[in-house]
């Protein structure tokens, strides 16, 4: 993938696409194969250049923080251990902030969030990282539909000012005009390429149809086949 | 009142211990403070309870005991990250089978003695009037490492302690950090063994830093907090306990339990939300 592009991942729940944005942050080692990151396994990249957000953020909301403190933690990575906040990170963390408009809500206790707040504060930090690529794990579910407007404008943002974005989502409708490239996966690659294209072939229609049809079920193996023909 | 506050210091011993539940009473308090928040409080009371078998071995063996409990205890504790991180069993069993498993072996080594041993039943609520110089030393100097080392770490084990995956992301060593964190969660529990002993040092780990965290929003003025209370409680526990005449390490102990219940009951009545 290239500079300033966005990268949508779309494939049936089960179908790995978590598990792939985790093998591209380092957090999983791929069965098979390997995978690079800038011409690097993502563990030996400097500290600072993946930011991840979760689909599911498992922390404890009760830690003592607000929400400028845990946006702060964006910071960490790119900071010497001793160094204090300079002025830099101060404004980055007050920038992510807004653009993310949180700046009224920096005070608030994180365990006084609504679930698109805690969702916008994670992306926040995730931004506050100054990072080379940014991944984001189905960031728009449970959010409402400002919101979600609102995030994926951000995110266009970012990615024309040359931001490489992967980003997981089961919105397929949306995924056709939104991304520069798009992946189907269903444990494995069935299409990658121009969304127009993606969006033609049957590995796209044929999972767009099971999803509607059968909600979590998987692709039966005649419907696998022919998908993948047609890609 | 003066009279009240520097009688004991007029026996060196006494001077020995009030530094040493200073230095104790600091050090628990400010790994405590991780240590609730990143719920490892079972952990730290496994660790305390294998360490005993390295110390009757130290004994046996007619090596010093601080070497004896800080290779169990850091063992252990390495040991249990292993578990943790590969969570093929669950991590409270682990810790149930293994750690009683290595107390009672200490317990049966002692029990095997020709004479029934003061000095070891001693480690298991300590005995802070018996610190020697030489204790002094060691407490200091561990104590000193510990505290560099969670100055050097303070952005990392903050960041780990609140969400390690995404931190791990970007890129920061996340296994590392708790693996680090565990070992001088073990050096903590050896340098407090001889202060408040094995079966109550869990108690001063966990319970000024959970004093803390119900008083405060942020993680620094819990940390700020967790030290003052761990400290304050310490030394005025030993001077209570020099005027009951009662054990100094289970004097502590029971004020810091107390301090908890009041910060329990304002808490409450300020009805704060966290």
């Amino acid at each position: 993938m290239e500079r300033g592009q966005a990268v949508g991942i779309v494939g049936p729940n089960g179908s790995g696409k978590s598990t792939l944005l985790k093998a591209i942050a380092g957090l999983v080692a791929p069965s098979a194969g390997s995978i690079d990151v800038f011409g690097k396994a993502p563990r030996a990249l400097r500290p600072g250049t993946i930011a991840y957000v979760p689909q599911v953020e498992a922390v404890d909301w009760n830690f003592p923080a607000n929400v400028y403190d845990v946006v702060a933690m964006g910071r960490f990575p790119r900071m010497h251990p001793l160094a204090p906040f300079s002025k830099h990170d101060r404004d980055v963390v007050v920038a992510a902030l807004g653009a993310l408009r949180m700046g009224d809500l920096r005070d608030r206790q994180i365990s006084q969030l609504s679930g698109g707040q805690q969702q916008r504060t994670f992306v926040a930090r995730a931004i506050a990282q100054e990072p080379e690529l940014l991944l984001l794990d189905e960031p728009t579910t449970g959010v409402d539909a400002a919101t979600e407007d609102a995030l994926l404008e951000l995110i266009r943002d970012l990615v024309a000012k040359g931001l490489p974005v992967v980003m997981t989502t089961h919105d397929l409708d949306r995924a056709a005009e939104w991304f520069d490239r798009l992946m189907v996966v269903d444990r494995r690659v069935l299409a990658f390429g121009d969304p127009a294209t993606v969006l033609e072939s049957g590995a796209y229609a044929g999972i767009r149809e099971h999803v509607h049809t059968h909600g979590h079920a998987r692709l039966d193996a005649a419907g696998y086949d022919a998908a993948r023909r047609d890609a | 009142m003066s009279d009240v506050l520097f009688a004991p210091f007029q026996y060196e011993f006494m001077q020995r211990a009030f530094v040493a539940a200073l230095v104790v009473g600091t050090l628990c308090s400010t790994i405590g403070t991780y240590v609730v928040l990143r719920k490892l409080s079972f952990i730290g009371d496994g660790i305390a309870h294998a360490s005993f078998a390295g110390i009757v071995i130290a004994y046996l063996r007619g090596v010093d005991f601080y070497l004896g409990a800080a290779v169990v205890a850091v063992l252990t504790a390495i040991g249990i990250g292993f578990v943790n991180r590969r969570g093929n069993v669950s991590l409270d069993t682990a810790i149930g089978v293994l750690f009683t498993g290595a107390f009672a072996l200490g317990v049966f080594l002692m029990s095997r003695l020709p004479t029934y041993n003061v000095d070891l039943q001693g480690f298991l609520f300590g005995d802070i009037l018996a610190v020697s110089r030489t204790d002094i030393v060691v407490i200091v100097v561990l104590s000193c490492f510990v505290f560099i080392v969670l100055a050097l770490l303070y952005r990392p084990l903050l960041y780990t302690s609140f969400d390690p995956v995404v931190a791990q992301a970007s890129g920061v060593p996340a296994a590392f950090v708790s693996y680090v964190l565990l070992v001088l969660l073990a050096l903590t529990i050896v340098v407090s063994l001889e202060a408040v002993g094995i079966v109550l040092v869990a108690a001063l780990l966990v319970t000024p830093a959970a004093t803390a965290y119900q008083l405060t929003s942020r993680f620094r003025p819990m940390l700020a907090l967790s030290v003052a209370i761990g400290a304050a409680c310490s030394v005025a526990g030993l001077y209570l306990s020099y005027y009951l005449h009662a054990a100094s390490g289970a004097t502590i102990v029971l004020l810091v339990t107390a301090v908890f219940f009041i910060a329990m009951l304002v808490r409450r009545r300020r009805n704060r939300p966290a």
